[in-house]
């Protein structure tokens, strides 16, 4: 029991991990390849988990009809809601892009944020949409009743283990291939870049575009994985500035420091509590979550004072023509 | 004995070597320039002698002592100063803050200096209150040569200081720097109109692909026709 | 609609307080220090730390004049103050002058403030928990005027904000070392030159910006209560303020301050008044799109 109960707990503790390992993938293309300030994560991740939720949830029927209100409940199945978390995500960050791109360092930033913050209140405060500060509840799970649902969350880890390895893989090509080149040329030198005749602007868009469709997917995944989601979840600290500290953390412009730094921050932030409560002095259990704070955030800078690299700093790309 | 003496520098931006083996020497009451074409290192130069940027090797002396790698905050203290290629001045501050800002380390009554510095440049003391971003070019000059002056330097470095400027201007601008030289300042400057440096100089260097190419008198510079062809952009 | 105008000073003059130490800091290191709001929070329950360990004799946690809060407050915001100066250059001296050091880019400092913005905030939620805590307990006494309502309090905030932030600006604008500062925050790479100690500066800047900031939290949470959020959820608003004014205007950000206070106000009167911060935002992002070196940019572009 001790074992099956500490295997579940891993369980669902991956799932988490290689969820948060594709946001930090997907930032890992627009920060790490490109040098894109996205610090609108969060934008990306409440769109794609609300989209996808959307689209694979029926609109609400009997009693529940009466207190949970839903724009539209397509009833789909959940890899066209993946699709459609994607999508929607894509065409947001193509607005955002547009709208910001121009603006440079700190200023992107903090555009990105303000607009992710702006999106959360949406959703928060247009009940319509969907149901408002109360979130939605009883998403669906694909594949739900192929095993006894109290292993249900091994099926789950499977099917997101899939989409990291599909995301990863592609990644990696990508970035190998001259598209990819260009990327880190933005990153490294722009004005070099578009000396050569390369549209830089365009090329960002894109690099954003595609990395917010990942974190789209990343959104998709969480969603259905909770089962359950509503605005607060997607707040700055959770839905952006952890996914930075994953990437700062694994190594920035290494997908597998993406990965890595997912699971490592994951494993500090969701372990510390737990340990720390059982060795808390008496009265102050109810503390001992929040010294994870304290954890990430020196962790954080401990990180960019001694390994400002990462744990795995990034590797060499040979290009292939 | 030399003023200023540059021996065998090395110095560069990162991983990027700009200056080779550069040495040079100024002497007392002497106006040196340094001529050659853009990206040679010249602007490097001075600020790798005014601990802008740390030189990698070499030495650099100022009157018999070593201030390689010294920062700029010592070097005012010991006579120096100088007047950056660009954003010489502060835009957002006041023409008088400026010129205070020049006598930063000093803590006695500044006041007379400014004076004295407004009496050299007669048009900036009429716009002393304006901010210094709101100068024509010209008075934007004369106030980055007016900072500079503030703590009477006895070694004056200035990096192209007459780019960009009127003719008139240009010979007014260098009026004042023989002026300054007659009460016994000793300058070394970078220039892009050799014509007016050669005019100006006692001596002067050609500086290329961070090497020096040539250095002699002014005249002798003048009618080399093979570095006048090849560094000056005369043909 | 006065009324709410009013109520959007009181909030514009806390967000153009807390703002000013923020864009001191961005015009001289050029960080955007995304731990300004959380070393409010410090500030604020330094004092309320203060009050409690005051002793309820005399005077001490006597309400002063016609102001909700006691004497032992004012007496509070003093070490307050202190400790928020002397956090604020330790910080420095241990993240931010090494990542400086290392040649780090000002986006690195940010992110590093990310973490420092963790660890301070853990630190209350720690030693204080998540609940929410009073300066005081008893009533808060209201004045009226034309119809007009506010809080004696509020009154107070608004008074003493602006004179601390005018404080700042005559320093700033009228002291050797306050011209120091902005000719620091104008051209760094000339300062070094004209002999100003640039290293030394720094220190100033992070002490005043540390002070302002512990008044600002303090103020802010005599208006509302104390709790570990607090200042996080106040940093996006100041953000927006310093953005607003543009990187390293004092009154820039008062105004900016200002202005997205009331915004934010008297945007209640069409839209819910949960959409507050989205107002912020909103303004901050068209302000970014139309006007990025600010309302009152001052810095040459390069
Ligand atoms: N801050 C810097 N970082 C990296 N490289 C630099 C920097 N400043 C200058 N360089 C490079 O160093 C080389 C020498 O530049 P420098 O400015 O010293 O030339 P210069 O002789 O002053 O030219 P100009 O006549 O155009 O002023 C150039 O190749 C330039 O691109
Ligand atoms: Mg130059």
């Amino acid at each position: 029991m001790q074992i099956g109960g500490l295997l579940s707990y891993l369980v669902s503790f991956s799932i988490m991990a290689a969820i948060y390992g594709i946001f930090s993938m997907g930032l890992n293309v627009q920060w790490g390849y490109t040098g894109l300030l996205n610090f609108g994560i969060a934008a990306f991740f409440a769109v794609g988990a609300y989209t996808s939720a959307l689209v694979v949830a029926p609109l609400p029927t009997g009693p529940s009809a009466d207190y949970v209100q839903q724009a539209i409940g397509l009833n789909m199945p959940f890899l066209v809601g993946v699709a459609a978390a994607a999508i929607v995500s894509g065409i947001l960050a193509l607005l955002v892009g547009l709208l910001t791109l121009r603006l440079r360092g700190s200023y992107l930033a903090i555009a990105t944020i303000g607009i992710a913050e702006t999106i959360r209140l949406f959703f928060n405060n247009e009940p319509w949409l969907a149901n408002g500060s109360q979130g939605l509840v009883g998403l669906p799970q694909p594949l739900y009743g192929l095993v006894p649902p109290r292993y249900y969350n091994y099926v789950y880890l499977a099917i997101v283990l899939v989409f990291l390895l599909l995301i990863y893989f592609a990644l990696e090509r990508g970035i190998r291939s001259p598209w990819g080149r260009v990327l880190r040329g933005i990153r490294e030198d722009e004005v070099m870049v578009a000396a050569n005749g390369k549209d830089v602007f365009n090329f960002e868009l894109q690099s954003l575009v595609v990395g917010a469709m990942i974190m789209g997917i990343g959104g998709a995944l969480y969603a259905h994985f909770r089962a359950s989601i509503q605005p607060g979840l997607f707040r700055p600290t959770y839905g952006t500035f952890i996914i930075w500290t994953m990437l700062t953390l694994g190594g920035t412009g290494n997908n597998k420091g993406a990965i890595l730094g997912g699971f490592v921050v994951w494993a500090f932030w969701s372990w510390s509590s737990t340990v720390l409560a059982t060795v808390a002095p008496a009265g102050l259990e109810t503390r001992a979550p929040f010294f994870r704070y304290i954890l990430i955030g020196v962790l954080l800078v401990g990180v960019l004072l001694v390994r400002p690299k990462g744990l795995i700093g990034e590797e060499r790309q040979v290009s292939r023509f | 004995m030399s003023v200023l003496q540059v021996d065998n520098v090395v110095s560069g931006y990162g991983s990027m070597e700009v200056l080779h083996d550069l040495s040079l020497a100024v002497g007392q009451g002497e106006i040196v320039a340094m001529l050659g074409p853009n990206g040679a290192g010249k602007t490097t130069l001075l600020r790798t002698i005014f601990g802008v940027v740390p030189p990698w090797s070499g030495t650099i002396t100022y009157k018999g002592e070593d201030i390689s790698g010294v920062p700029p905050e010592r070097l005012v203290r010991m006579g120096l100063a100088y007047i950056p290629q660009e954003y010489n001045i502060f835009a957002s501050l006041t023409v008088q803050e400026n010129l205070e800002m020049g006598a930063f380390i000093r803590d006695d009554d500044i006041h007379p200096r400014i004076e004295e510095i407004f009496e050299l440049f007669p048009d900036i003391a009429e716009r002393r209150k304006s901010r210094a971003g709101e100068l024509s070019g010209g008075m934007r000059q004369m106030l980055a040569i007016g900072r500079a002056l503030m703590l009477n330097p006895e070694l004056l470095l200035m990096d192209e200081i007459s780019t960009g400027l009127a003719p008139f201007l240009v010979d007014a601008i260098f009026e004042r720097v023989k002026e300054l030289n007659d009460q016994g300042v000793t300058i070394l400057l970078v220039e892009q109109n050799a014509p007016k440096a050669l005019q100006t100089s006692d001596r002067v260097y050609i500086i290329e692909g961070g090497e020096k190419k040539a250095e002699g008198n002014p005249e002798a510079i003048a009618a080399d026709e093979e570095i006048a062809r090849l560094y000056l952009g005369r043909s | 609609m006065v009324q709410l105008a009013l109520w959007g000073v009181v909030l514009g003059s806390i967000i153009a307080l807390g703002s000013v130490g923020l864009t001191l800091i961005w015009g001289i290191t050029d960080l955007f220090n995304a731990a300004h709001g959380d070393q409010m929070t410090v500030g604020a329950y330094v004092t309320l730390l203060v009050v409690a360990l005051i002793p309820d004799v005399g005077f001490l946690q006597a309400a002063v004049g016609p102001f909700s809060f006691p004497w032992a407050v004012l007496i509070g915001i003093i070490p307050a103050i202190i400790v928020s100066a002397f956090l604020a250059i330790a910080i420095d001296r241990v993240v931010y002058k090494p990542l400086r050091r290392m040649g780090a880019t000002s986006i690195t400092g940010f992110i590093a403030s990310i973490g420092v913005a963790w660890g301070l905030r853990g630190l209350i939620y720690v030693l204080w928990g998540a609940d929410f805590h009073f300066y005081a307990s008893g009533i808060r006494p209201m004045v009226s005027f034309l119809g007009l309502r506010l809080r004696t309090d509020e009154v107070f905030i608004v008074v003493v904000a602006w004179l601390a932030t005018a404080g700042t600006y005559i320093f700033l604008q009228n002291t050797k070392m306050g011209k120091a500062l902005r000719a620091l925050s104008d051209n760094a790479d000339l300062a070094r030159v004209a002999g100003i100690n640039t290293d030394r500066m720094i220190v100033w800047a992070w002490a005043i910006a540390g002070f302002l900031i512990a008044l600002a939290g303090t103020l802010y949470g005599i208006q509302t209560q104390l709790r570990a959020e607090m200042g996080w959820i106040f940093l996006l608003p100041l953000f927006a303020a310093i953005i607003l004014g543009g990187q390293g205007s004092i009154t820039g950000a008062a105004v900016g301050g200002l202005v997205l206070g009331l915004a934010q106000q008297m945007s209640t009167a069409w839209l819910r008044p949960t959409y507050k911060p989205a107002v912020a935002f909103m303004i901050m992002v068209l302000a970014l799109i139309f006007r990025p070196q600010g309302i009152f940019g001052e810095k040459e572009s390069r």
